[in-house]
């Protein structure tokens, strides 16, 4: 249940202005990738072009291929709601549904769907996307309760749990730890590790240690000026883009000598 | 041997130069005495005395705390008094309304068979008995009522669905575009439309299609919609606005098509207030008169048809008992039933304004733990 990710001579555009340029990029299936880069850089943009979440944006549009196993994302009649149902995302801030309970939060994605499911297999999938988000332990009593209640660490794992309850096969996050304090980043940095087993994860960090502990493989971006394009620096194992990077942009920037 | 030393005083250096609690009280009172005074020598009327006392107040307050306090807390003083002057002065036309309607119009609520009866073969006769014998004064708003509650009814049966479908198109779909920008410029202006002009267009509207002279509840109910659409698609899309954009990108990355994002997710955080919104749409148009004078016409009697035949509403009841009694040789029964009337309209914009309230508490979304 999980699928590897090819990207070919991706542009990214917001409107005629090119936000990211050139990316190429090969993320193996049942792996942990993370992008770091500074800001602007088109992390979170790219990001977003992995489950056709950029063109939401008024204007924005891409060039280039996704291939997910091979499958063009970007091919003619594609349907981005297949799309997105085959890859989830969680994003920066936590943004459980404020009219739903806690149970509904993490059914959202079958209930919204209109898809029929009776009430035994809603307990189960409740109980499992709760239980992989590691987040049922602490909600069981409270499934009804409105998800908004809920810390905002809890609020993450929420989102992480009704991501994973369509059952995708990529996940993707966009700075999921960025609003979350050091325990609630610690929970969800064991989750990334978890979910790997199933699912191919995709982060987007500013944290370089939380790449560091979280990935396999670590992407670095980065962009020449304002107004320039951002671009896909070095890809490579973590450990080598830690230790032992080969571009100076990027021995620079883990190293905190960025500038 | 040490002593400790401990300075004895009476108040805190920290609440030096502050004017007594008691002070505006004091200074009212004095500006209430030396008010009835002032007016005593020129004529004492009640709002003269209020006028006067209250700027006597704001200058003694505004006076001794300048002497006292210094030049920031005068200035401080010296404007709440202007901003609870204009609020009491806003006020007043208020309370007023609702007194004079209060005191006119419960004789005629109170009556037997206002609430339950029509006007139909209540003719001047009656009135002048009631007036001569004092006998109970015939005659109700029971088919007024009814025709206003129709009426607005199929007003808002026919403005929800457009005007709440329109404020969708410009949020979600718009994009900011040139149709949207127009809608958004006729909406506006749709909404400077007076009222008049909305009755003569759907009078106009349904004598071309449907033939001259036709009057019925309906042609009432699209003039009030075409006042209503406006206050309906206004608010709607302010309160659609305001749904974070995180939670539609939340659905659509559950692989949520966009109209069930709309349907599923946007309408249901937004319909708090997009309820009290239509409520208070339908609050403004319950008491339009012209409009509905042009389209529905009047009527004496129950007509529970908004299709077919003329229809009283409560505007035009009391436009028509004030201006053409029943009895014009004794008015006054008229009058009473008018007012009774207005009291009626009042209650039923009350109800609507306190069940737009209810309506955003009810479907506001959840909090708690």
């Amino acid at each position: 249940m999980s699928k590897r990710i090819d990207v070919k001579d991706l542009n990214v555009y917001y409107g005629s202005f090119l936000a990211v340029e050139g990316v190429n990029i090969n993320i193996e299936a049942k792996s942990v990738t993370a992008f770091i880069g500074p800001s602007g850089c088109g992390k979170s943009t790219f990001l977003r072009t992995l489950n056709r979440m950029h063109e939401v944006l008024p204007g924005a549009r891409v060039e280039g291929e996704v291939l997910l196993d091979g499958d063009n994302l970007y091919g003619p009649g594609v349907d981005p709601v297949t799309v997105r149902s085959q890859i989830g995302m969680v994003f920066q801030r936590p943004n459980p549904f404020p009219t739903m309970s806690i149970r509904d939060n993490v059914l959202a994605g079958v209930k919204l769907n209109n898809q029929k499911i009776s009430k035994g297999e809603a307990d189960a999938l409740v109980e499992r996307s709760l239980q992989g988000a590691n987040l049922w332990n602490e909600v069981k009593d409270r499934l009804e309760k409105p998800g908004s209640g809920l810390s905002g660490g809890q609020q993450q794992r929420l989102c992480i749990a009704r991501a994973i309850a369509v059952e995708p096969q990529v996940i993707l996050m966009d700075e999921p730890c960025s609003a979350l304090d050091p325990i609630s980043t610690l929970a969800v940095e064991d989750l990334i590790n978890e979910l790997k087993d199933q699912y191919t994860v995709v982060i987007v960090t500013h944290n370089m240690q939380q790449a560091a502990r979280v990935s396999d493989k670590t992407a670095f971006f980065n962009i020449a000026g304002t107004g320039k394009p951002g671009k896909l620096i070095e890809f490579a194992e973590t450990s080598t883009i830690f230790n032992n990077p080969a571009v100076k942009a990027t021995e620079d920037y883990v190293s905190g000598r960025f500038g | 041997m040490t002593s400790t030393l401990t300075p004895v005083r009476k108040r805190s250096a920290l609440t030096k130069g502050q004017l007594p609690k008691a002070a505006p009280y004091i200074v009212l009172a004095s500006a209430l005495i030396l008010g009835a005074a002032i007016l005593a020598l020129i004529g004492f009327n009640a709002f003269g005395w209020g006028l006067v006392s209250a700027i006597l107040f704001t200058i003694g307050l505004v006076g001794w705390s300048a002497g006292v306090e210094g030049a920031r807390k005068a200035q401080d003083k010296l404007a709440t008094c202007l901003v609870v002057g204009a609020f009491l002065l806003a006020l007043l036309p208020l309370i007023s309304v609702i007194w004079t309607v209060l005191a006119n119009g419960i004789p005629g609520l109170v009556t037997p068979g206002f609430l339950s009866s029509s006007m139909n073969g209540v003719t001047g006769v009656y009135d002048n008995r009631a007036v001569e014998d004092g006998t109970p004064v015939l005659g109700g708003i029971y088919h007024a009522l009814m025709g206003t509650i129709q009426i607005t009814l199929l007003a808002t049966v026919i403005s929800v669905p457009v005007g709440l479908l329109t404020a969708i198109y410009l949020v979600e779909y718009g994009n900011d575009g040139k149709l949207a920008r127009a809608i958004t410029f006729f909406v506006d202006v749709m909404t400077g439309i007076p009222s008049i002009v909305a009755g003569l267009f759907a009078a106009a509207f349904f004598f071309a299609i449907v033939g001259p002279g036709t009057k019925t509840g309906a042609v009432a109910a699209v003039a009030l919609s075409v006042l209503m659409i406006p206050v309906v698609v206004r608010s709607a899309e302010e309160m659609l606005k305001i749904v974070p954009n995180e939670l539609r990108e939340a659905a659509y990355a559950l692989g949520v098509r966009k109209w069930r994002t709309i349907l599923k997710v946007v309408i249901p955080t937004a319909i708090s207030g997009i309820a009290s919104g239509v409520t208070l749409a339908i609050a403004r148009v319950i008491g339009e008169t012209a409009p509905i004078l042009v389209t529905a016409g009047f009527a004496t009697s129950i007509n529970s048809n908004v299709f077919g035949g003329w229809m009283a509403s409560l505007p035009t009841f009391i436009y028509t008992q004030i201006l053409n009694p029943t009895s014009p040789s004794n008015p006054d029964p008229s009058t009473q039933r008018a007012w009774g009337a207005a009291l009626v309209l009042i209650i039923l914009v009350m109800v609507l304004n306190l069940a737009s309230r209810l309506i955003a508490k009810a479907f506001a979304p959840k909090t708690g733990r």
